[in-house]
């Protein structure tokens, strides 16, 4: 299969190993997936299934025990730790279940932190993280610490944080796990607008109803992929069945 | 949904089609479908021949419009309907028997059988999830679009069990 040019993620027979000998744990096995620019991707399966461990490979977190994973054009297994830390700092933006965001810095301060970590001058990493909170809707929320903030409000200046150097790709693990629906449905709504932007996003999730805002969604079990189900095109008019005429 | 929809409409106050329609459209959001004029308009004459409603003098400025109005069996009849607590059920013993007849005469492999009808659920689910961001928050379109994501949710959670259940089964063979 060639490699497609607009792929942000590609890769073939991936396998990730823990452990040796009669306490190996094989976490991934014979992956293969094409991610092109702008798709959203839903991976769903069981806990233990390896999901969260295929997104950290992706995200260059741990590194492939055998496959071919190439990510923003780059060949992961081939790079240096130090291109490796370069390329999850320009290529990717990450998205927690638990939101990570440093306690003692605020909203404003928490998404300038990469920008500045990645070399842009002072002035342009506040413009940047002004620019993205107003985007995520909390501009009037820049100043406050997280633990003023509400669950579904840390997610969102974590999704700023994500976008902060323009990533290639944004890999969001259970970025709903820990809301209320309520909360949830906000960072759903938020999600689904950028990826309409043109915003490329690979989701492990277990709610189908952030899967199913994917255009693509990948059930795993056992380290492997079992199901793929396309959810774009085809699929319009059902919505008027669920209020049929008796006449 | 039953004719007596309309006729509770009609209990607020006398109304012609056009004007139902419409608030039925609000009511409903994308869910009202293209229900049209012309089909409200069928179902009031059917309701007029069972002496649910009648025809009543239009107001002077819209005069070309039929205006009809509950009669006191239409009255009565909403009232039943307010107080009935029957509910809707999704036909779940339907799907369960196509797997086991597909099980028992080897017509098909159930686990593939869910997972067809699983993918049909998720891109329904996907639809409404789409329609509920699009909707003006606490609409009553978006209320009712609530509750069908809820209840897709529901039906998935019923195909996972179902999934496992036939996947111990067909090993165990």
């Amino acid at each position: 299969m060639s490699d497609s040019p607009t792929a942000v993620v590609h890769a073939r027979g991936l396998r990730k190993d823990y452990g040796s000998g009669d306490g190996l744990v094989r976490a991934l096995d014979a992956i293969d997936l094409d991610v092109s620019r702008g798709e959203a991707v839903a991976v769903m399966g069981p806990s233990g299934c390896g999901k969260s461990t295929l997104l950290h490979l992706i995200g260059g977190l741990d590194r492939p025990s055998a496959g071919q994973l190439s990510v923003a054009g780059q060949r992961v297994e081939e790079l240096s730790e130090r291109a490796l830390a370069y390329l999850r700092r320009d290529e990717i933006g990450f998205v927690f279940q638990t939101f990570q965001l440093m306690d003692e810095l605020t909203a404003q301060e928490n998404v300038e932190l990469p920008a500045l970590v990645a070399g842009y001058p002072p002035n342009e990493a506040r413009a940047r993280a002004t620019a993205l909170l107003e985007q995520v809707g909390l501009a009037d929320r820049a100043r406050h610490l997280p633990s003023m903030l509400s669950g579904g409000q840390r997610q969102r200046v974590a999704i700023a944080r994500a976008l902060v150097n323009d990533p290639g790709i944004v890999l969001a693990d259970e970025p709903t796990g820990n809301l209320d629906s309520a909360s949830a449905f906000e960072v759903l709504s938020l999600l689904s607008k950028l990826h309409a932007k043109g915003l490329t996003l690979v989701i492990v999730t277990h709610d189908e109803r952030i899967a199913t805002a994917a255009d693509r969604l990948i059930s795993m079990r056992d380290g492997a992929f079992i199901d793929e189900t396309r959810l774009t095109g085809g699929s319009r008019g059902t919505l008027s069945t669920f209020a049929e005429w008796q006449s | 949904m039953q004719q007596e929809v309309v006729l509770a409409m009609l209990a607020k106050e006398p109304s012609h089609g056009y004007e139902l329609r419409t608030r039925l459209a609000r009511a409903l959001g994308p869910v009202a479908g293209d229900m049209s004029e012309a089909q409200m308009y069928v179902s009031l004459t059917r309701l007029e021949k069972g002496g649910f409603v009648a025809r009543v003098d239009a107001p002077a400025q819209r005069s070309d419009r039929k205006v009809y109005a509950l009669t006191p069996a239409g009255q009565e009849r909403v009232t039943e309907w307010m107080s009935d607590v029957s509910w809707p059920r999704p036909d779940l013993a339907e799907f369960h028997m196509k797997l086991i007849a597909a099980a028992q005469a080897g017509l098909a492999d159930p686990v593939s059988l869910i997972d067809a009808q699983r993918r049909d659920l998720l891109r329904r689910l996907r639809e409404v999830g789409l329609a509920v961001m699009e909707e003006e928050k606490d609409s009553d379109a978006a209320l009712l679009l609530e509750g069908i994501v809820l209840r897709l949710q529901a039906d998935l959670r019923w195909l996972h069990a179902c999934e496992s259940a036939w996947t111990k089964r067909g090993t165990r063979k």
